[in-house]
C-alpha cells in the first residue's frame, strides 16, 4: 500500500478556560503519516507546540480503540469527522487529502460547558443516568442463559440501544443541542428487558426532568443525531422514548 | 415520580406541537374536501351549499373554535420552542452540520412563518366576509338559493380574489411551504407520540410524504384554476 505524507493547515478552537472567551487559531502540520489516527495528528502537534514553548491543545481521549466514548472534537463541521459511524479516535488521516484546512470545534452547547480547548465537560450525560438510566435491584451472578425469556427482537433491540457510549455527538449534531438520542438509548435499553421492568414509568419522568435541568434543547426529529452517532444509535429510540414517557406521564400516580 | 409537568417538559412540548400538528392534518383534509366543490362546475353551487353548512351547522362552528385555538397553540408553543432551543447553544459552529438532516425539518419555524403571513392573507380574503361581513376592500357577496333564502356567496369571493395574479403567485408559494413543513410534520408528528415500529413508521413516513405532495397540489390548483377559467 503506497504510503502518503500530508501537509495540513489546521484551524483550532482554543479557550483557556470555562469563563475567558476563545477563538480560532491556525496551525500548520508537515509529514503526517495517511495511517495516524486524527488523535496521533494532534499529538504530533501538541509535542511540537511543546517544544517552542507554547501551550499544548486540550482534547478528551481515553481508550483508542472507539468504545469508550471519550474523545469527541466536530471536525469540518460533523462530530467525529467525515466518516460515518465512527469515533475521532478511529478516524485515520486518509480521509484528508494533503494540502487541506481541517477546522476543529469543541462540542458546543450550553450544557457541555468547555473546559478547555476542546475539551467539555459532559458530566450532564453522568447526572442524567443518575437519575434512573439503571436497575436498582442487586442482579446477583451471571443467570443461566435462557433462565430468563426474551424475546430475540426485544433483546437485539436493547443491545443495540445499549451502544450507545455516551460520547455526545448527537448533542453537538443537533441544531437544538437536545439530548434526546442519548436519553432514548439509554431509556430503551432498560424499557425492553424485563429487569428494567420495576422503574420503567420513574426512569423516563425523572431522566426527561434532570435532562430539561441540565440545560439541553427540546428534540424536534431531525435526524441529525442519528447521522452522525459513532454507534449509529436508530432514532426510533427516541420514539419510543417518546411513548414510554405518554405512557408513563398518563398512568403515572 | 412526578407527571405534573407532561405537557411542559421538553417531551411534553413536542406532544402538544405533535397533537395539535395532527388536529391541523385532519383540518387541511376536511377544507381541501370541501373547497374540490368547486370542481363540480355548477357555477358554485355544490361548493356554497357546503361553506354554508358550515358556517351555520352548530358542530364545525364548534370545531372552528377548537381550530383557531389549535392553530394559536401551535404557533405559540412552535416560536417558543424555536427561541428556546435556540438559546441552548451560546456560541455557534464555524462550520455548520447541515448534511444529517432535511433542509426542510430544520426550518419548520421559518416554514410555519411563511404559512402564518399567508394565513392573515387567507383569512382576511375568504374567513372575514363569510363571518364578519368582509373588512377593507373586501365585501361580502351573497346569493339566493331555491327557497330565497340569503346566504354567502363564497364561490364568487373566491373568483373575484384569484382575478390578481400576485395574489394567486402567493397562494400557490404558500402551498410549496405547506408541502415542505408538512413533508417533516407529519412523519415527526406520528413520531412524537410515539410510532417507533420501524414498518408502521415506513408506511406512515411514505403515506406522510405522499400527502403533503397531493394536499398542497389540491390547494395550489384551487387559485390556478380560477386564474385560468378551468372552473365554470
Amino acid at each position: 500500500m503506497a504510503h502518503n505524507n500530508l501537509n495540513l493547515k489546521l484551524k483550532v478552537w482554543r479557550q483557556k478556560n470555562a469563563t475567558t472567551p476563545g477563538a480560532f487559531k491556525t496551525y500548520e502540520v508537515n509529514d503526517i503519516s495517511d495511517e495516524m489516527s486524527f488523535l496521533e495528528m494532534l499529538d504530533v502537534l501538541n509535542e511540537k507546540l511543546i517544544v517552542t514553548g507554547d501551550e499544548p491543545i486540550a482534547f478528551d481521549h481515553d481508550c483508542r480503540e472507539g468504545i469508550c466514548g471519550m474523545c469527541s472534537l466536530y471536525i469540518d463541521g460533523k462530530p467525529h469527522g467525515p466518516w460515518q459511524a465512527n469515533t475521532t479516535c478511529q478516524l485515520h488521516m486518509r480521509a484528508f487529502k494533503d494540502g487541506d484546512t481541517i477546522t476543529i470545534e469543541p462540542w458546543r452547547a450550553n450544557a457541555f460547558p468547555i473546559v478547555k480547548d476542546l475539551t467539555v465537560d459532559r458530566g450532564a450525560f453522568d447526572r442524567i443516568i443518575q437519575a434512573g438510566g439503571y436497575v436498582s435491584v442487586n442482579t446477583g451472578n451471571a443467570v443461566d442463559g435462557n433462565s430468563l425469556p426474551i424475546e430475540k427482537d426485544n433483546a437485539d433491540a436493547a443491545f443495540a440501544a445499549a451502544m450507545c457510549i455516551g460520547c455526545g455527538a448527537c448533542v453537538a449534531a443537533c441544531k437544538n443541542s437536545s439530548a434526546m438520542l442519548f436519553l432514548s438509548a439509554k431509556v430503551s435499553h432498560l424499557a425492553l428487558l424485563p429487569q428494567g421492568e420495576p422503574e420503567r414509568k420513574s426512569r423516563v419522568l425523572n431522566m426527561v426532568a434532570q435532562m430539561d435541568k441540565e440545560g439541553f434543547g427540546s428534540c424536534t426529529n431531525t435526524g441529525a443525531c442519528e447521522a452522525a452517532c459513532p454507534k449509529e444509535i436508530s432514532i426510533a429510540n427516541i420514539a419510543r422514548l417518546n411513548k414510554e414517557y405518554l405512557r408513563a406521564g398518563l398512568t403515572a400516580e | 415520580m412526578s407527571s405534573k409537568n407532561m405537557f411542559t417538559s421538553s417531551v411534553g412540548k413536542k406532544l402538544v406541537m405533535a397533537f395539535t400538528g395532527i388536529f391541523l392534518i385532519l383540518f387541511l383534509i376536511v377544507h381541501a374536501g370541501l373547497n374540490a366543490c368547486i370542481w363540480a362546475n355548477d357555477e358554485g353551487l355544490m361548493f356554497n351549499k357546503a361553506a354554508h353548512f358550515m358556517g351555520s351547522f352548530v358542530v364545525p362552528r364548534i370545531l372552528e373554535v377548537g381550530l383557531f385555538l389549535g392553530i394559536f397553540l401551535h404557533i405559540i408553543q412552535g416560536y417558543l420552542l424555536t427561541l428556546e432551543n435556540r438559546s441552548k447553544r451560546a456560541v455557534d459552529y464555524a462550520v455548520n452540520y447541515s448534511k444529517g438532516s432535511k433542509w426542510y425539518s430544520r426550518s419548520m419555524a421559518l416554514l410555519g412563518t411563511l404559512l402564518l403571513m399567508f394565513l392573515v392573507m387567507h383569512i382576511y380574503h375568504f374567513w372575514t366576509p363569510s363571518r364578519l361581513g368582509g373588512i377593507g376592500g373586501i365585501k361580502s357577496l351573497t346569493v339566493f338559493d331555491k327557497n330565497g333564502v340569503e346566504y354567502h356567496n363564497l364561490y364568487a369571493e373566491m373568483k373575484l380574489v384569484f382575478e390578481n395574479l400576485y395574489v394567486v403567485i402567493v397562494y400557490v408559494l404558500a402551498c410549496g411551504s405547506l408541502g415542505y413543513h408538512l413533508a417533516h410534520g407529519f412523519q415527526s408528528a406520528f413520531k412524537t407520540i410515539g410510532i417507533h415500529n420501524k414498518k408502521y413508521h415506513a408506511i406512515i413516513s411514505t403515506i406522510g410524504y405522499g400527502f403533503s405532495i397531493f394536499i398542497s397540489l389540491v390547494f395550489a390548483m384551487m387559485p390556478i384554476s380560477f386564474y385560468f377559467g378551468l372552473v365554470k
